[in-house]
This record gives C-alpha cells, structure tokens and sequence, in this order.
C-alpha cells in the first residue's frame, strides 16, 4: 500500500485508526467522575500530542538516523511560526498559506544553520545549533521586535491588511480557518454521562501529522535513509565507499528543519499566538527528550514519545493537594496527610520530577525507549522465532 | 608505466620527516606488497594515496590522472577501494544492507537523495548484492548485524563491499592483523582466490611475513620514509639489505 512494505503499513493504519478515534480513546473517563481529570480528549491537548508529534518524527530523520544531535530544533518551530503568523496578518486567516510558507522559510532556515553547524560534529555541531538557537530567541525578544513583536508577540489584528479575505464584519474577531472551516470549531458527543469533542484543528492537524508520518517512513525505507543510518554507523567507511556524507547529512538536517518549521506553523493555525519562549532552549531539549523517551531512530517511537511528555506535562501538573486529599480520604487522618506528603513532589509543579525519573528509568532499563518496552511486552505474549528479528531500523536498537 | 605511480613523494609532520623521497610504481594486474618495520611510513604512504593525507612533496598518479587533492570519496569513484587494519563496516547494519550501499555508491555516484524509493525493491542492487554476498560465502549471514560477525568475517565483508565496486586498485592496509591462524588462513586464501578471478590490482601492507611471500608478486621495502630496495619475494628473502633492516629480527618471530 502507497509502496509501503506490508509491515510497515500496518503500522501506519495502526496509527491512522488511533488518531481517527483519539477522542473516544483519551475520553476512557466518564464526566464528573473522580478519573475525569485523567481524560486527555480536549481539543487543545490533542493538538498538542500531534503537532509535537510531527516535531519529533522530523527530529528523529536527523538524530535518530545520522546521530547529530540537535540542540536548536525549536529555532525552525520558532521561525515557522512566525512565517505562518505573518501570512495570516498579511494574506489570509485561512492556514494553507501560512503552513506551506512556514515549512518552506524553516527549510531555509535550516539550510543557513546546517551548512554552517555540519561542519563540526558530536558536541561541537550541538553547541553550534544550540548557540543558533539561542541568537534566534535573543534577537527575537531585542532587535528583531519589529518582525516578531518582541515580549508581546504577535497576534492577527482587526487592523492586518489580509489582503486575499474579504473585510471583517463589525465585532468579529480573525479566526484562523480552512477554507471556512474554523479551526476552534468542534462537535460534541454526548454519550450517557461521557462527552466526546470532535475538533476541526485536530483532525486537520492530525491528517497532516499522518502525512508527515507517512513521509518519514518512506525516508527511513529509502536508499536515502540507509544512507543516513550508514553516516551514524561509520562515516570513514562511507567516505571511502564513494558517497560524499555531506549533502546527506545536510538534506537530513534541512527535511527535519522543515518538519519543525510545519509544527510551527501548525501551532499558530490551532491557536494563534506566537511568542519568542517558543525557541528558547528548553523547547530543543524537550524534542531530544521526546524522541530519546520513545524511542530514537524508531517510526513510531518519537510520536509516543511526544504523547507521553506532553500527556504528563498537561495532566500530571493539574493535580494539586486538593484532589490528592479527596483521592485518600479513605485513609485514616494522619497516614491521608502522610501519602498526600509522600506523592505532592510528583505532582502539580513537581511533574518534571516525575517525567525526569521516568526517562532516566527509561534510559537505563530501555535504551530503545518506549518501543523497545512494547516490544518486550509483545515478545512475553508471543514467543516467536529469533529470526523474525532482522535488524531493519525498527527493531535495530538505538545507542 | 603502472597503474598508480608515486614519484618523489614526501611528507613532514613536524619536525619528524615521516616520507622521505618514495618512488613506487605498481603495475597493473600485479599484487604489490610494502612492508617495513615500525614507523617505516606504510600507513602515511597509503594515507596519501587514498586522499586522506596531502604529501607535502612529489605527485601520485592513478591511471594517468592525479589523486592529489581530490577527497577520499572523489578517489574511491575513480577506482581506489580501501581495506581498513581493524575492519570498517557498518556495524549498527545489517550485512545485506552494508553490501548494498557499495553498489548504491557504485551505481548511482557520490550523493543521491532518492528519498521515494523503497531500497528492497530495486531489484538490480538487490541482486547485485546478493550476487557479492554469495561470492563471499556470506549469504546465509545476510540478515545478520554487520557488528556481531567475528573479525574473520567483518574482514571478508569487508573486502566484498570494496570488490563489489569493481576497483581497479584494491588496497589493504595489514589485512590480517590481530587475526586468528585460521583467519588469516582464510583471508590468504580469499585474496588469492580475488587475483585468480578478476582484474585487479592489489597493493598491500603487511606485516605478516606468511601472508606476504603466500601472495605477493612484487615487494617494496620501506625502511624510515624512503624505499630500501624493490624485488621480487625470493630475491627479498635473501637481500642483505632487507635482512639487515627488517628480515632478521621477524623471520624468526615469524
């Protein structure tokens, strides 16, 4: 199907069918109930879980098949950000143009950036896209506001000239839409005392994540991608086997700048606000950590990856005391206060304590990542033979 | 005239003149072995030939056109394949895919971003190959990681993936070093068994007194950066020269 191997195939209906019915599946918990706060089916949070998605499938085509490790990925997010943010001020609310536009500057980007960083590697070529990075935040807040509306950001005004939309009517605001279609705009299920909500920007982000997806296994089964696993593995040998690794490693570098470029160009479709926090530091780090949590150099690794920080990130930071004590009010007084104490860290603010103990376990005891556990799991239901595992990228563990 | 002439060729690092003034000529069809004790040069003369190093002096000719300048990948496509001492493969690969990008290379030149194709199903590198890993003796390991073969092995995929380019120049850099009897056993044989078959030109160095005289045609010895003396093995093995500078002390180790 689509010149993909049946195995692989199956592994992108697989995901088509869990992001087509992502809202039954993150809404397990009934409304009111005392779970309900575990649902993960509201529309801003499942935007989040694609669009990084999308972020960390392109991060992975670099780190995950060369091994350069990026440190600045959330400069081309950043910058296709505000690509897609100027062509809804400037031409039209609806999203094509601003998305198309902002893969295309990202890749530009990326390609100034790549040419300058590739020619050192290991932590050499990290600090230099770190320190890229970095100058792009800085000169976004200083010099650069009149571009990037410096602390305040930009938003779509009333006053924009959008010169492809037709005049605003009195007291409507811009909103950001596919050809009408509003991407705000849901449906709501009610089924019994669940509720589900279809939202327009997921799906159209989630079709684009599919797409992207799709993209990055066609990369990973190429000769292109056997190449750039070939740069990771032993570059010497690559050299004197006639291939110029070069150009591989900067196509790759440039392909995963405008997978960023796209999920930041997706971001300001779903919610339209851009500010330049979105390219500071701790924004790379996060995409390193998704991937290396999934699973690096996996398909589907960097996707689980991204689900689960940005799961934790906006569930696990919800929980504050007020519902722990209501969770063991069971418990007699003083032992309710004692474990109410014992959990609070993990909790509430205290989530990256938790996210930082479940990587470093991750780390250690899965060093293929999320992946790598599933695989176990699977191999503990089914005993099959040591044959089937023909190391083909998938199954290959990362380093 | 050979098929790779080096003329006058020197090189400097720092104060220690590693090359002193090396003319070699090695002829087509021929297998060439430079041998030399210790820090006689080898290793930075085979640098200089595949581009890796830029001697300071002389020119390198291959097939009438010069290496010198060119980068080991723009030398590798004109026909100079490189055998490594500790064995260079692709060892987070399989042994199937580490033959194919040889022929991808081969094929396709130094950089091609086919990025829509599904490697499995182009059929001639595929078979190609398959057709390398069979003359290897390797096809029942081809689903194998290049990195869990045994040293024998990498050595024999290895030299698969260089012949798999046709190169008219094969260079082995102590293709037996740090390898068991039945190993080098192996390799001879392999080596051997690539000269009787193809058209090729080997140039190799080597420290194994066995592995030498059991292929070599000519021998070159190297002794501090300049070349002592030129011959065929049976007039090596009794030069004085050579004896004095190199033959003594391993013939009997050996």
């Amino acid at each position: 199907m689509f010149g993909l191997e049946k195995k692989d195939a199956r592994l992108l209906i697989l995901v088509a069918v869990l992001v087509a019915f992502a809202p039954f599946i993150l809404n397990p918990f009934p409304e009111g109930s005392g779970l309900a706060q575990f649902n993960a089916g509201y529309p801003d949070l499942m935007q989040r879980f694609v669009i990084f998605g999308i972020f960390a499938i392109g991060f992975n085509i670099l780190f995950g098949l060369t091994g350069y490790l990026s440190f600045g990925h959330a400069a081309f997010l950043g910058v296709g950000s505000y690509a897609a943010m100027w062509m809804m001020k400037l031409l039209t609310m609806n999203v094509i143009p601003g998305i198309v536009v902002s893969v295309i500057v990202a890749g530009v980007f990326s390609l100034a950036v790549g040419w300058i960083s590739l020619r050192r590697s290991g932590i050499y070529f990290s600090i230099l896209t770190l320190a890229f990075a970095q100058m792009s935040y800085s000169l976004a807040y200083s010099v650069l506001t009149p571009l990037t509306g410096g602390e305040t950001g930009l938003q779509p005004k009333i006053t924009d000239p959008r010169i492809l939309d037709a005049a605003l009517a009195p007291g409507a605001t811009p909103k950001a839409n596919l050809f009408g279609l509003e991407m705000g705009s849901s449906v709501e299920l009610g089924m019994g005392s669940w509720l589900f909500t279809f939202n327009a920007g997921y799906y159209v982000a989630a079709i684009v994540m599919l797409v992207a997806f799709y993209m990055s296994i066609r990369i990973f089964r190429s000769p292109f991608g056997m190449m750039l696993r070939a740069v990771k593995s032993n570059q010497q040998r690559l050299n004197y086997t006639g291939l110029n690794t070069k150009p591989y490693t900067l196509a790759a570098f440039v392909i995963s700048g405008m997978y960023a470029g796209l999920a930041g160009g997706l971001m300001v479709a779903m919610d339209t606000q851009v500010g330049a926090e979105r390219m500071f530091w701790t924004a790379s780090g996060e995409v390193v950590l998704m991937t290396i949590l999934g699973g690096v150099g996996t398909l589907i690794g960097p996707v689980l990856g991204a689900g689960a920080i940005k799961y934790m990130e906006n569930i696990l930071s919800k929980i504050n005391s007020d519902i722990l004590h209501t969770w063991f009010a069971f418990l007699p007084d003083g032992l309710e206060d004692f474990v109410v104490t014992l959990i609070y860290p993990f909790i509430g603010k205290g989530w990256h304590l938790t996210l930082g103990l479940i990587f470093m376990a991750v780390v250690i005891f899965l060093p293929g990542g999320l992946v790598e556990g599933g695989q176990k799991i699977a191999k503990l239901f089914k005993r099959k033979s040591p044959v089937d595992d023909s190391p083909d990228g998938k199954t290959t563990p990362a380093e | 005239m050979g098929i790779l002439e080096v003329k006058n060729v020197g090189k400097r690092f720092g104060g220690l003149q590693a090359l002193g003034d090396v003319n070699l000529s090695i002829a087509e069809n021929s297998v060439h072995a430079i041998i030399g004790p210790n820090g006689a040069g080898k290793s930075t003369l085979l640098n200089c030939l595949v581009g890796k190093l830029i001697p300071d002096t002389g020119s390198v000719m291959f097939d009438g056109q010069s290496v010198l300048g060119r980068k080991p990948y723009e030398i590798n496509q004109m026909g100079i394949s490189r055998v490594f001492q500790t064995p260079e493969i692709f060892g987070d690969l399989s042994v199937m895919e580490n033959m194919m990008i040889p022929c991808f290379a081969k094929r396709d030149g130094s950089f091609k971003p086919n990025v829509f194709i599904n490697m499995l199903k182009d059929r001639e590198i595929v078979e190609r190959a398959e057709h390398m890993l069979e003359e290897m003796n390797m096809s029942d390991k081809r689903h194998m990681h290049a990195a869990s073969m045994s040293r024998g092995d990498k050595r024999r995929l290895e030299i698969g993936m260089c012949l798999s380019q046709e190169p008219r120049l094969l260079l082995l850099d102590e293709p037996t070093a740090g390898m068991a009897r039945a190993d080098t056993n192996n390799t001879i044989d392999l080596l051997k068994q690539i000269k009787e078959e193809r058209n090729i030109t080997i140039a190799i160095i080597e420290h194994d007194m066995h592995v030498v005289f059991s292929l070599a045609e000519r021998i070159t010895v190297l002794a501090q950066g300049t070349p002592l003396v030129e011959d065929t093995p049976d007039n090596i093995k009794g030069h004085p020269k050579v004896r004095e500078a190199y033959l003594g002390e391993t013939q009997e180790a050996a």
